[in-house]
């Protein structure tokens, strides 16, 4: 790859990352690199200055509070939340998730946070923070703030993020009841972005839904927060009439571009379709229990 | 006693490449790895737009950015008569673009640096004023009234077609139509691919001013043919110039071609009398190197109530880019396309073909067929389920009454060759009982009532390969003979070269057995050279499956040649005449007497120590093999799949392929290539074309967007064979490399289409993606795959 020339900085502390950060006009945090790297290799992306934050220590974790809040730091990569034992009794949607983001060997660099802070539309973890409305830990010279996922996406590829800000970790607050749900996605290819995908997070408790969130990756210019259909979901039990309309009303919010990966209606399709298939293997698990 | 041929690894041992050992060390050489002292780098500026004529080209910010050496464009190819060159189907190709550009990634530009990352800077401060112009991305388009002119360049050209052809009786064909029961008629696109090679192109000019030798390292599949066509288009002396094609990471048709890349270097570095490197980027190599099949098919056929076919009639739309590159024999205009339908009976024949440019990159190759065999047997094999569906018939019973019957040897195909060898009724029995066919179809029913689509698809065929005869083939007027040039050491060990040039076959391997073939001398002692002009004989390269068939053959006969003249020697030694002499694999005795004897590497140490009085010392030898006909392997291959009807993803749930390719040289490399082969048909019919929007844009100049399959989505495949030695072959083989490739696609294909059969819908264009038979299924509608691919927001 030869791409434009760009001063590499690899600081071992996250006080010296932000100094160099907010000295240097049109610096880059370098995570995984896995979507950073492409970028830099075509010269879409020129940063004058990258900031490698992968020797800092402390940021490679994931778990669970005493509270439950879960949190993934920002070393945290693909593989780590693919390979847990722990992730699928506290967070089942990312679990699910965790296999379909890209290929093996990219999940063993990328990072959780870095997929969220490059802003895809097509990323799938962002769709699983938008179900889970979670958030992201900044810190800055003026210390730290956290974001909800929602507010944090300015636009494609664009976050609220200032220059001189990292984000050290996604943080999801605990389950009202037993966190349930799953994610769907249509790929051409292990490996390739997609056509479409649902992430969908349920609290459940006793049979009945007491929080929800749907998240859709790869059908809007930035991931699209299906919130009528979640909110259609609470107090249900999952019963066909429910499921059918927050399958309908995802579709609506849909507005995916026509392209080589299917026309809109076909993803429109799709995204009604897995949302159907998540709610009714929640049910079915559900009943199972019961 | 005679040696044991599969120890000594000879014909039929699955014997591990020998090349193997140095490429999983990473230690390969590749012409990327080729570092010439004081060695300048090469970038190629290439066009954003489709059709645009260029204005003005500004290069001083280039030229001011320290260590950029040289920025070159058209006008300057211009002024030393370069910036055309012609192509191997005698047209022009622009070199760099004077006048328009033509398609999306043509080259304009090329800036040389003292590194690759200067000579990428250079590339970017050029400033091209190009007016867009309307571009063209389909046939319909190109023949359109009103469409703009795209060789405007060429004298005469006043349309966008390029050939009109046709082959085949049309009398016969219009007789058999009007006593025809049943007409069954289809239309697909076979849409454009590419290769897409791990290694793209590049190359290394390093021009010598003092010896006047230009050498060229280079991603050549026919590093002879590129020798020829430099000295005649660069006019230097022939023997002045020497190209070398080291390793080769994957070629399948695409490192066929000479491209402008390697032009651009040649002339740089005879300019500026350094080593000039070019290599290209991944896009470079989607976006503007030599494509594969974009071929539209009407297609009709006579049919008989009781199943028989009498006759076929098609006409194909083959969109060829802005310049008629096609690496093809000279005598036909598409390819080899009139090969089809020779597995079946077929009384009459006619095909129609017609030739378009448009604003799209140019070189049809064969991707991995020979010559657009791929189109024809995949025409042929959707054609023949469509006429089974069509008469309400078996699709296997169908295949049984019309495929050749063994007997029938030697047969003229309904366009005229020649096949002379099969046991196709045979192959179709193995592939079908492998699969359980009779058990399948009536799960297949079973699980229609439970609202799931199977479906089972087959595609039967026999394809020409190994071209061939110098009646009939040539490229460029050089005719398709194969040479082998093998050195015997006076210890036994030998240096076998070859005009062929492996590129993931194993040639290092396989040659070499078929050395201790016909000699005895063990594999492991022979050492297999090939891709270095002034050190490998002439020949016309490795593509088309022709190594096996021609360069193999040209093994065989040098090795009989060296035998030959052994047996002289062990005469000699063994004081008998000529005629007294025995041969066993490894050994020459006298008759009557098998203790007496001696061994082929005792011949050898004699050559070079003791030869007869008159014979001349040394044991080497060359051969130039031009074959009598084309090979002609067959193949069943039989798919199961399962289509999600509410998404349209469709499963392979197993494939069985039948190979029958003569005599297997190395039975684990024959495999090799069959799964490979059927992992890029499996990629055809499912996810992998190079599609273009409205604008001209290629849609998949990435591997983003073009689908290489990997490990994770590839069927497992279940491989059987059967051996029906080639009667004109030396050792009986016939040509393997690109059967599956040729005859897989139309086996997922049929399958899919045969799990929709209850919906009427007749045809989906590859690749079956899940939107294309989603709304298949949804509407009972044929699924066009054509460009331009609409890309809109809503
Ligand atoms: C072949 C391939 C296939 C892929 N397929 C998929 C897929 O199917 N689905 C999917 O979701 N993704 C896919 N990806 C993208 C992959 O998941 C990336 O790993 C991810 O998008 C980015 O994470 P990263 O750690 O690699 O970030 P980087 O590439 O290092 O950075 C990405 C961006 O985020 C910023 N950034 C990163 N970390 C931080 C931080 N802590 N604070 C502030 N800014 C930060 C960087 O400055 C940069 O702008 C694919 C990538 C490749 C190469």
């Amino acid at each position: 790859m030869y791409p434009s020339r760009f001063q590499y900085e690899a600081p071992t502390t996250l006080a010296e990352a932000i100094a160099i950060l907010a000295a240097n006009d049109d610096a880059k945090v370098l995570a995984g690199g896995q979507s950073l790297i492409p970028m830099m290799k075509l010269r879409f992306a020129s940063p004058a200055t990258l900031v490698d934050i992968n020797n800092i220590p402390g940021l490679d974790f994931h778990g669970a509070d005493a509270d439950g809040t879960y949190r993934i730091g920002a070393l945290c990569r693909h593989a780590h939340l693919e390979k847990s034992t722990t992730l699928a009794e506290h967070q089942p949607l990312l679990a699910s998730c965790a296999p379909l983001v890209a290929d093996p060997i990219v999940r063993t660099r990328g990072t959780f946070v870095g997929s969220v802070c490059h802003a895809d539309p097509q990323g799938d973890w962002a769709s699983c923070m938008v179900a889970l409305d979670g958030s992201i830990t900044a810190v800055g010279p003026n210390g730290k703030r956290s974001i909800p996922v929602k507010e944090f996406v300015a636009g494609p590829f664009t976050t609220v993020l200032a220059k001189d800000e990292i984000a050290i970790e996604g943080v999801i607050a605990p389950a009202k009841g037993t966190r349930a749900g799953g994610y769907l996605k249509l790929e051409r290819r292990v490996g390739d972005f997609a056509t479409a995908g649902v992430a969908i997070a349920l609290d459940m408790s006793g049979g009945v839904v007491t929080n929800a969130g749907i998240g859709l990756t790869g059908v809007g210019a930035q991931t699209v927060d299906a919130a009528d259909a979640a909110a259609a979901l609470i107090g249900s039990s999952l019963d066909p009439d429910a499921i059918e309309q927050a399958a309908t009303l995802a579709a609506e919010v849909s507005k995916p571009r026509s392209d080589h990966r299917g026309s809109a209606s076909y993803k429109r399709h799709i995204v009604s379709t897995f949302v159907t298939r998540i709610l009714g293997n929640v049910q079915r698990a559900e009943m199972q229990v019961a | 006693m005679a040696l044991d041929e599969v120890k000594i690894g000879g014909l039929g041992a699955s014997r591990r490449r020998v090349e193997d050992n140095r490429f999983i060390r990473g230690k390969g050489n590749y012409v990327d790895d080729v570092v010439l002292p004081g060695m300048l780098y090469m970038e190629i500026l290439r066009s954003p737009l489709a059709h645009a004529k260029i204005n003005s080209i500004d290069t001083s910010a280039a030229y001011a950015i320290p260590g950029v050496r040289m920025v070159m464009t058209g006008e300057m190819m211009a002024a030393r008569n370069l910036a055309w060159m012609p192509t191997l189907s005698y047209d022009t190709q622009a070199v760099l673009a004077t006048d328009k550009v033509r398609f999306q990634g043509q080259e304009v530009c090329a800036v040389i640096a003292d590194d690759p990352y200067i000579a990428r800077d250079g590339v970017e401060a050029i400033i091209v004023d190009y007016e867009p112009l309307p571009p063209i991305v389909n046939p319909e388009q190109a023949m359109a009234a009103d469409a703009p002119l795209i060789r405007n360049d060429k004298v005469g050209q006043d349309n966008n077609v390029i050939f009109d052809w046709e082959v085949g009786d049309r009398e016969g064909t219009d007789r058999a139509f009007a006593e025809a029961d049943k007409v069954s008629e289809i239309s697909m696109h076979y849409p454009r691919s590419h290769p897409s090679p791990i290694e793209a192109c590049g190359s290394i000019a390093d021009y010598d001013r003092s010896t006047s030798k230009l050498t060229v390292y280079m991603t050549s599949q026919a590093p002879h043919i590129v020798r020829a066509a430099v000295s005649l288009v660069a006019e230097i002396p022939e023997h002045m110039i020497r190209i070398i094609a080291p390793d080769l990471g994957g070629g399948f048709g695409n490192k066929v071609p000479v491209y402008p890349g390697y032009v651009i270097s040649i002339l740089a570095s005879i300019l500026l009398e350094k080593p000039v490197k070019w290599i290209e980027d991944k896009t470079g190599n989607l976006i503007s190197t030599g494509f594969g099949r974009d071929v539209y098919l009407k297609g009709e056929m006579a049919l008989r109530n009781d199943g028989k076919i009498l006759g076929v009639r098609m006409h194909t739309d083959s969109d060829h880019g802005a310049f008629f590159s096609d690496a093809q024999p000279s005598k036909f205009k598409i390819g080899l396309m009139h090969s089809t339908f020779a597995c079946y009976d077929v009384p009459s024949a006619h095909l129609t073909a017609r030739g378009v440019y448009t604003n799209k990159a140019p070189g049809g190759v064969a991707y991995r067929c020979s010559f657009r065999v791929t189109e024809a047997m995949y025409f042929q094999e959707r054609m023949v389920q469509a006429a089974a569906d069509d008469l309400g018939m078996d699709q296997a019973e169908f295949r049984r009454v019309n495929l050749v019957k063994d007997d029938d040897f030697p047969k003229r195909t309904p366009f005229g060759f020649l096949t002379d060898s099969g046991q196709y009724e045979k192959c179709l029995q193995i592939g079908l009982d492998a699969i359980g066919y009779d058990d399948f179809k009536k799960e297949q029913e079973e699980a229609r009532k439970r609202g799931r689509l199977l479906g089972i698809g087959i595609s039967t065929m026999t394809e020409p390969l190994g071209a061939g005869n110098s009646r009939e083939y040539d490229i460029l007027g050089i005719k398709m003979f194969d040479s082998a040039e093998l050195r015997v050491h006076m210890t036994g060990k030998a240096i076998l070269r070859t005009g062929a040039k492996t590129q993931g076959q194993g040639h290092e391997t396989t040659w070499a057995q078929i050395v201790a073939h016909e000699l005895g001398i063990p594999a492991e002692d022979i050492i297999v050279e090939e891709g270095d002009t002034d050190t490998a004989p002439f020949g016309m390269g490795t593509y088309a499956s022709r190594s096996t068939p021609v360069a193999g053959a040209a093994v065989s006969m040098v090795s009989r040649k060296i035998r030959a003249k052994a047996r002289k020697i062990a005469a000699h030694l063994l004081e008998v005449s000529d005629e007294d002499i025995e041969w066993e694999l490894g050994r020459f005795y006298v008759r009557g007497a098998q203790d007496r004897g001696v061994t082929i590497q005792e011949c050898a140490m004699a050559a070079y120590s003791n030869v007869p009085d008159g014979m001349e010392p040394g044991l080497e030898n060359n051969a130039y093999y031009d074959p009598p006909n084309l090979t002609w392997p067959f193949a069943c291959y039989i798919a199961t799949v399962e289509v999600d009807p509410e998404t349209g993803v469709w499963d392979v749930l197993r494939l069985v392929a039948v190979d029958d390719c003569g005599v297997r040289i190395n039975p684990m490399i024959v495999e090799g290539q069959i799964m490979g082969g059927l992992t890029e048909a499996y990629a055809m019919a499912n996810m992998q074309f190079i599609t273009f929007d409205e604008d001209g844009n290629c849609v998949g100049s990435n591997y983003m967007d073009y689908l290489l399959p990997t490990a994770w989505e590839t069927p497992g495949f279940e491989l059987h064979e059967v051996v029906t030695p080639c009667p004109h072959h030396p050792i009986g083989a016939k040509g393997i490399g690109e059967c599956a490739t040729v005859g897989g696609p139309a086996a997922f294909v049929n399958a899919v289409m045969d799990a929709l059969k209850h919906t009427g819908v007749r045809n989906i264009d590859m690749p079956l993606l899940p939107d294309r038979v989603y709304e298949a299924v949804q509407t009972g509608n044929d699924i066009s795959g054509m460009p331009p691919v609409k890309t809109t927001d809503e």
